[in-house]
């Protein structure tokens, strides 16, 4: 493939799985402090305050790089993609458009109320305004998904001149897809916030400081981290099945499937050789994938060789089939991270519970929660990434090819420059996001302490 | 009026509202190293944007999101077109953004001073960037009959263009020295006011440079016509009252005029550009305009419905929050929020 095309496509790569870093916590964390002030507010319990104080302000610190590398996101199409925004400009931009409208104004103005408010506002009005940021934060993750899934499975168009013209805004609006990928990112942003919480919790647990607090945090962990999982896990599993019907060959990738099966099987393990197509080494469980396609023990699943012969008759020639080592272990990974974090959510809720000779026993797996906070980046990259390159030789799917997306006149040269510049600089917010958060999070809550009569001194602007 | 025309006008107010929030904070982060002598100082100085530059900066997003929806063609054209001016303008608003949270969360001097030079460079080259863009898509640039953007990134620096960016700097720096002046306590105000009092005539003398540039180096009186034109008088107008309210030492009064002076800048470039969004030099037929760089009428129809519907509801609330913020912010480092 043209080395342009491959450059445009690792800086897509590249930038939206490093934003996709920050977003998930903004997500989940947004709603999991609203919730915390919401106990404040409602109890006046002063450890609910502080608890607010000490999350919030690791979620402002991982918000920040979150929104400036949202930018590059929405700016992005039109330098690297100018043919692809040309062609879907009519439907693409609006979900774009309405997402900053709706949702980014929304979530900048109020938490810059929420950051700044503590003693101007009153109580009451200070919490509405982490529910707004937790609302509209969610709502954008909506939109730009909305966005997505145009790109995924496209609807409400037709073909006009050569570009897609938007013909139903509803159906752009209720694409199938988004009912799968919404959810998923939803349910995904609170198990990401519920595992930064738990390995927090958890450090400070084992060192037993503020442990009144921690141990606070950790049940809220605990909780939303076993609910939201098998959440994930469900929603997940009803996408890939929404995924087979309509964009067979991702799925096909995903699961290093060559020829055509039925039964088919799961491949656990797999060495893959792309270049003869076919997989030397697997480690297979019989009629495994029929069962997670259809929920039951027989069904076809097609392979990549027979779809490639299917595009090939519907779309004329070319190469339909995606590099597929990386989605197949990007799924793996993906799941498996997942289930780990379904299990790890058990224990941390059993151990939060229950004091018994069983917890006693099972107490040594504390030691590791502090780092369990890696597993759900993992697992959030790792869904992208399948997602993404398993969409590969489409940018539109069945619509628009790579090659025909790219901005005819932007030089290697620029890509080389924007690429290597967007890797400096995403590597050094990298390394000042975490050394920060990391700062404030062993720190504890006294480095965030601000004394509840600071907080509540001034009575509301209204009253003044 | 036709569609095309509602979403020329809505981008136009999304680009006025930008410029008019972003430019007093653009000019708050460039007077930052300089008005702060102190940490306590510099911290103040922050604050006083500290809850409203994100905000200000949707209007840009919104406005780029707009293009996108309502004038593909331009965006795409745009975008790829003034890439590594683009690309430039990105690494600043990342870096800035970022510092206004970074730069308080470690007592480091070194790491504060890093995050503060990031928040002064980043406004300071944001503005100019800004500046040599606009003055680009009005002045011209070489574009195909397929509207590809076939210059290079030199085309970009003419003369009309680096005048532009300079006096976007000069007036960002006024119009940010003014609000300063209005939202600081103690010796910050009187060096906000000073820093006005000697910005104000350079600014003007950049304001009248890139307007008599504009009448030569653009197709402004032709397009327009000489009434037309006298669009210009607007920002002139609204510069000088500037100057009368500064030596009045009326600063709210100086600052509304400030407000103006960048509403109307921003008005004229669009009134010049109209019906046009981005100039061919290469032949005036290629020009994009708001025609052929526009989506189609439905989703021209459904994204104004959702315009109307919300952007009252944004202005409401981010008035709001300045309201909330209406207050002076101190100079007792333990009352700052860090």
């Amino acid at each position: 493939m043209d080395i342009a095309v491959t450059l445009a496509r690792l800086q897509f790569a590249i930038t939206t799985v490093y934003h996709f870093f920050f977003v998930p916590l903004t997500l989940g964390l947004s709603i999991l402090v609203a919730l915390m002030e919401t106990f404040y507010v409602r109890t006046g319990n002063d450890v609910y305050r502080r608890m607010t104080r000490f999350w919030g302000k690791l979620f402002v610190i991982n918000f920040a790089t979150g929104v400036v590398t949202g930018i590059v996101q929405e700016f992005q199409f039109g330098m690297n993609w100018s043919e692809y925004s040309r062609y879907v400009g009519d439907i693409f931009g609006a979900p774009l458009a309405i997402e900053a409208l709706l949702a980014f104004f929304l979530e900048s103005t109020f938490l810059g109320v929420w950051i700044f408010g503590w003693n101007k506002l009153s109580k009451k009005v200070h919490l509405a305004a982490i529910w707004l940021v937790a609302i509209s934060s969610n709502l954008s993750a909506l939109w730009i998904l909305i966005a997505n899934s145009f790109m995924q499975q496209p609807v409400g168009y037709m073909i006009e001149n050569g570009r897609a013209r938007l013909t139903d805004f509803a159906a752009v609006v209720f694409n199938p897809n988004i009912f799968y990928q919404f959810p998923h990112v939803l349910t995904a942003g609170l198990v990401t916030a519920s595992f930064l919480m738990l390995g927090i919790s958890a450090y400070h647990l084992l060192r037993k400081n503020e442990e009144d607090l921690f141990r606070r945090s950790f049940k809220i962990a605990a909780v939303t981290g076993v609910v939201f999982s098998v959440l994930l896990g469900g929603i997940g599993h009803a996408q890939g099945q929404h995924m087979l019907k309509t964009q067979p060959m991702k799925m096909a990738a995903a699961e290093a499937l060559w020829e055509t099966e039925d039964p088919a099987s799961f491949s656990l393990f797999a060495v893959i050789d792309e270049k003869n197509q076919v997989n030397p080494v697997a480690l297979r469980i019989p009629a495994m994938l029929s069962l997670l396609s259809y929920n039951r023990l027989d069904g076809a699943v097609k392979g990549l060789s027979n779809l490639q012969a299917e595009y090939e008759a519907l779309y004329g020639p070319g190469n339909y089939i995606p590099p597929v080592t990386i989605p197949f272990w990007a799924f793996r990974v993906m799941v498996g991270v997942g289930t780990l974090m379904g299990v790890l959510a058990l224990y941390a809720l059993f151990m939060a519970m229950f004091k018994n000779k069983l917890t006693d026993k099972l107490a040594w797996v504390m030691k590791f929660m502090p780092w369990v906070v890696i597993l759900p980046y993992i697992g959030n990259s790792a869904g992208w990434i399948m997602t993404e390159v398993g969409r590969y030789p489409w940018v539109v799917y069945g619509l628009v090819r790579l090659e025909d997306g790219v901005s005819p006149t932007v030089s290697v040269g620029m890509l080389w420059t924007s690429l290597i510049g967007y890797v400096l600089i995403y590597g050094l917010l990298m390394v000042a996001t975490i050394y920060l958060l990391r700062k404030y999070a062993l720190a504890g809550p006294a480095a965030t302490d601000v004394h509840a009569e600071a907080d509540a001194d001034a009575q509301p602007a209204l009253a003044r | 009026m036709d569609l095309n025309i509602v979403w020329f006008v809505l981008i136009a107010v999304l680009y006025t509202g930008f410029f008019v929030l972003e430019g007093f904070d653009f000019g708050v982060g460039i007077l930052l190293p300089f008005l702060g002598k102190t940490d306590t100082e510099r911290r103040s100085i922050i604050n006083t944007i500290g809850p409203h530059w994100d905000g200000n900066e949707v209007w840009l997003v919104t406005a780029g999101g707009a293009t996108f929806a309502a004038f593909p063609h331009w965006y795409a054209t745009l975008f790829s077109g003034f890439y590594l001016p683009l690309f430039l303008l990105l690494m600043a608003l990342i870096l800035r953004g970022v510092s206004f949270e970074f730069r308080s969360k470690d007592d480091n001097p070194t790491w504060r001073a890093t995050w503060d030079w990031a928040i002064f460079t980043g406004s300071l080259v944001a503005s100019i960037l800004l500046g040599v863009a606009f003055a680009n898509l009005l002045r011209g640039v070489p574009i195909d009959a397929s509207m590809r953007y076939t210059g290079g990134f030199f085309n970009l620096l003419n003369p009309y263009a680096l005048i532009a960016g300079v006096a976007t700097v000069l007036v960002f720096i006024l119009h940010g020295a003014l609000f300063l002046s209005k939202k600081t306590t103690g010796v910050l105000v009187e060096r906000a006011q000073q820093t006005a009092r000697r910005t104000w005539l350079p600014a003007l003398i950049a304001l009248i440079t890139l307007l008599i540039g504009t009448l030569i180096d653009t197709d402004l009186l032709q397009h327009r016509g000489v009434w037309g034109s006298l669009v210009v008088i607007l920002p002139l107008a609204a510069i000088l009252l500037t100057g009368y309210f500064i030596r009045r030492q009326r600063d709210g009064w100086a600052f509304v005029m400030t407000c103006l002076t960048v509403a109307f800048t921003v008005t004229a470039f669009f009134v010049a550009l109209f019906p046009r969004v981005m100039v061919s030099s290469s032949d005036p037929a290629w020009s994009l305009t708001i025609y052929n760089a526009a989506s189609g009428p439905y989703t021209l129809n459904i994204m104004v419905i959702v315009a109307l519907i919300f952007t009252p509801f944004v202005l409401v609330y981010q008035g709001w929050s300045y309201w909330v913020f209406r207050k002076r912010v101190g100079n007792n480092p333990k009352t700052l929020t860090y």
